[in-house]
């Protein structure tokens, strides 16, 4: 633990940046309908999320957090992987990546 | 001995055949199969019978398990002993004169095939009655001739009148039925046991409490009351007239309304324990037998009159059984059988050669018209009056003996209810035989005798109602065969070989009181009716205590008002305001709102991506705000 620029912010700083990351991750999701933007959106949520877990993992000196760090980012590989597949498979037959088109499963 | 087996299954095959092949058979061909199925039937019930003149011993047959629970077995099997062969005997006897009977009367009806089904089923019914040799068969039979009327009443169900008719039978006689039930579950319960043998055991009874059997009589008698037709339970007999004539002449004259009798007679030794019974069945009678004959008096259609001399004759039985005089009872049910079916049988004659017309003030003059049909009816007049010599003479004058030896009071109000009924059954008589025809021209022109289909069966019943009397002769006037009833009833009733006596003279004053009243009422219908030719008033016409009593004492109405009217005002209540408000109304309301929440969620299914995610977002918000507030 040295004296690197991040140890000197106070963890509030943290937060605001991650909920606002987090916020704008959320929003793009909500309001937006390209779904490669969709996917990016999420990235944007996981990755605030992962800030956070870095953040607070150096703020109390417990290294649990970077774990947690790691898995994440291995199931945000493994769903944009899945969610990247899904998206071709929708552009072929759709000819778009606008998801308010697939709405075949309503009630 | 498999001969009581098919004598069952004789009729139930006429039934099955009439019923089901009947349609496709050439009309008139189910009337002679159902006709010569009871005729089957008649000849081996005749042939048991020869046997039972010699050896009395009950013959027994079982068949199978009705019901078996534990200890407790109820079989199917039959018994016939003296008196089973006895009624075996009217039932088939004069069921197979109605049947040929019918096949004239009803040749022109388009239920033909049906009608003929009907009335095999209902043999098959009173003959399982009769013959069941326990409680449970009595019943299987009792309901069974209960369907069978209600179909034979409602047999033109286009007419909706005769269609209630029937259902006001069926109804009435349900109330009976439950009093016979619950005395049937009362056996069963203190005996353990639905078997006659072994319920009809006096040694065995000495253990029962005296109240259980008073209790279990009068709950019998109350199922005889709805079948037999006595006070309370008797207004759906003269309803019951809805039905074709032949169906009044078998099942509401002669056979099933006599089913009433039998049960008395058969349960006799619970009755002889109970003296509250006994005495219950006498007054009930006596009510029944007078105010039948006044009601009777003042009735104009044909039938109707006869149905209440039924009702009244039936009241007569049933002070015979109340003074323990079962043979009478059992007399008299056969000289009445004999000539109610006749009498009935003739004025269907009438009523068939008047095409439908049963207002006797629309008839007349048919002594000319329709010789056969007015001697016969006459001779039956004369058998139900109790003119001398005749069978119901004798029959009536049993009864009244008895009577006699038990209450003079009683007795004296017998002797003029037997008036009463010399007056209306003359009155019938004479107005529809005797004077002017009164109907239309038409049917003036139609006027004819009817054919021998029709005229044999009226004459064999008038022999039968005019030698009936053989059967039991008093021994005033023959020692030879005198009490050939009572000879062949003792054994199977466990009576006295030679029954109790009135001194000859008392008995001769008594016939003396008797024919006294007879000719009085002899005279005052002549006066009546012939000399001065008085037909009955018009319905409008009618003032005081005779529309009082052609209004039937306005029974009818009474029940209607106390029983009717309150049931059916608390079943609209409950109907209108219970359920349809209250109880469809909450179950209503459930499906209500169930309806408009789906509604509501419904929209948000929109299927699009973006609503989901802002509800799912919108719900985690909501659960952390929630954990965060707390």
């Amino acid at each position: 633990m040295g004296n690197s620029i991040f140890d000197q912010l106070p963890i509030s700083q943290y937060i605001y940046l991650c909920c606002v990351l987090f916020a704008i991750g959320l929003f793009g999701v909500l309001y937006r309908r390209n779904a490669i933007v969709l996917l990016m959106c999420i990235e944007l949520m996981l990755n605030a999320v992962n800030l956070l877990f870095a953040a607070f993992s150096s703020y109390m000196g417990d290294s649990n957090g970077q774990v947690f760090v790691f898995f994440i980012m291995v199931v945000a590989a493994a769903e944009a992987a899945v969610g990247l597949a899904i998206l071709v498979m929708m552009y072929r037959n759709t000819r778009s990546t606008d998801v308010s088109l697939m709405d075949k499963l309503k009630g | 001995m498999e001969n009581l087996l098919w004598i069952i299954l004789s009729p139930l095959a006429g039934f099955a055949i009439s019923g089901l092949a009947g349609k496709y058979l050439p009309k008139g061909t189910t009337g002679w199969i159902a006709s010569l199925a009871v005729l089957v039937s008649f000849v081996l019930s005749f042939s048991l019978f020869n046997g039972l003149l010699s050896n009395p011993a009950a013959i027994k047959k079982e068949y199978f398990t009705f019901i078996g629970s534990g200890n407790f077995h109820v079989n199917f099997a039959l018994s016939v002993d003296r008196l089973t062969a006895m009624m075996m005997l009217i039932v088939t006897g004069i069921g197979f004169l109605i049947h040929v009977y019918s096949i004239s009367y009803m040749h022109s009806d388009e239920g033909f095939y049906k009608f003929f089904a009907f009335l095999n089923l209902f043999i098959f019914n009173m003959l399982i009655l009769i013959m069941g040799s326990n409680f449970l068969m009595l019943f299987f039979g009792w309901e069974g001739v209960g369907l069978c009327s209600y179909l034979l009443i409602g047999f033109w169900y286009q007419n909706e009148a005769y269609g209630k008719a029937a259902r006001k039978a069926f109804v009435m006689n349900r109330i009976g039925d439950l009093g016979l039930l619950i005395g049937i579950f009362l056996i069963a319960w203190q005996f353990g046991s639905l078997d006659y043998d072994k319920v009809l055991d006096p040694a065995k009874l000495v253990a029962i409490a005296p109240g259980m059997i008073t209790a279990i009589c009068v709950l019998l008698f109350i199922g005889a009351m709805g079948k037999s037709a006595q006070i309370p339970l008797y207004t759906w007999l003269p309803d019951a007239m809805a039905g074709p004539t032949p169906v009044s002449a078998l099942i509401h004259a002669a056979t099933m309304v006599t089913a009433g009798i039998y049960l008395v007679v058969r349960t006799h030794v619970l009755f002889d324990m109970s003296v509250f019974a006994r005495e219950f069945v006498l007054i009930i009678g006596l009510c029944t037998s007078i105010l039948a004959a006044l009601i009777g008096l003042k009735q104009n259609d044909i039938k109707k009159v006869l149905a209440y001399s039924t009702v009244s004759q039936l009241g007569f039985m049933f002070i015979a059984l109340g003074s323990q005089a079962y043979v009478a009872a059992m007399f008299h049910l056969t000289t009445h059988a004999f000539f109610k079916a006749l009498l009935f049988l003739g004025s269907g004659s009438v009523i068939h050669a008047l095409d439908g017309e049963q207002d006797i003030r629309k008839m007349g003059g048919l002594r000319k018209a329709m010789p056969i049909t007015f001697w016969t009816f006459l001779l039956g007049t004369l058998a139900i009056c109790g003119f001398p010599y005749f069978s119901g003479f004798f029959s009536k004058d049993e009864i009244l003996a008895e009577v006699y030896k038990h209450n003079v009071v009683l007795w004296a109000l017998c002797v003029g209810s037997a008036g009463l009924t010399c007056i209306y059954m003359l009155r019938v008589l004479i107005v529809t035989f005797w004077g002017t025809f009164r109907g239309s021209e038409e049917q003036k022109h139609h006027l004819h005798e009817s054919p021998a289909l029709i005229t044999i069966p009226l004459v064999i019943l008038a022999v039968l109602s005019v030698f009936g009397g053989i059967l039991n002769l008093p021994p005033l006037l023959s020692d030879s065969i005198a009490h050939g009833m009572h000879h062949f009833l003792s054994p199977a009733l466990n009576l006295a070989e030679v029954p109790e006596e009135l001194s000859p003279l008392s008995q001769l004053n008594l016939v003396v009181v008797t024919v006294v009243v007879l000719a009085l009422a002899f005279w005052y219908v002549r006066h009546k009716y012939i000399a001065k030719q008085v037909v009955p008033e018009t319905d409008d016409a009618m003032s005081g205590m005779g529309k009082v009593m052609a209004n039937k004492f306005y029974v009818d109405e009474i029940f209607d008002a106390s029983l009717v009217e309150p049931i059916e005002k608390t079943s609209d209540f409950t109907y209108k305001w219970l359920d349809r408000k209250w109880i469809d109304g909450l179950v209503n309301s459930f499906g209500k709102i169930a309806n408009a929440m789906s509604n509501l969620y419904g929209k948000m299914q929109n299927g699009n991506l973006e609503y989901y995610l802002l509800y799912m977002v919108a719900g985690i918000i909501l659960i952390v705000g929630y954990n965060l507030m707390k």
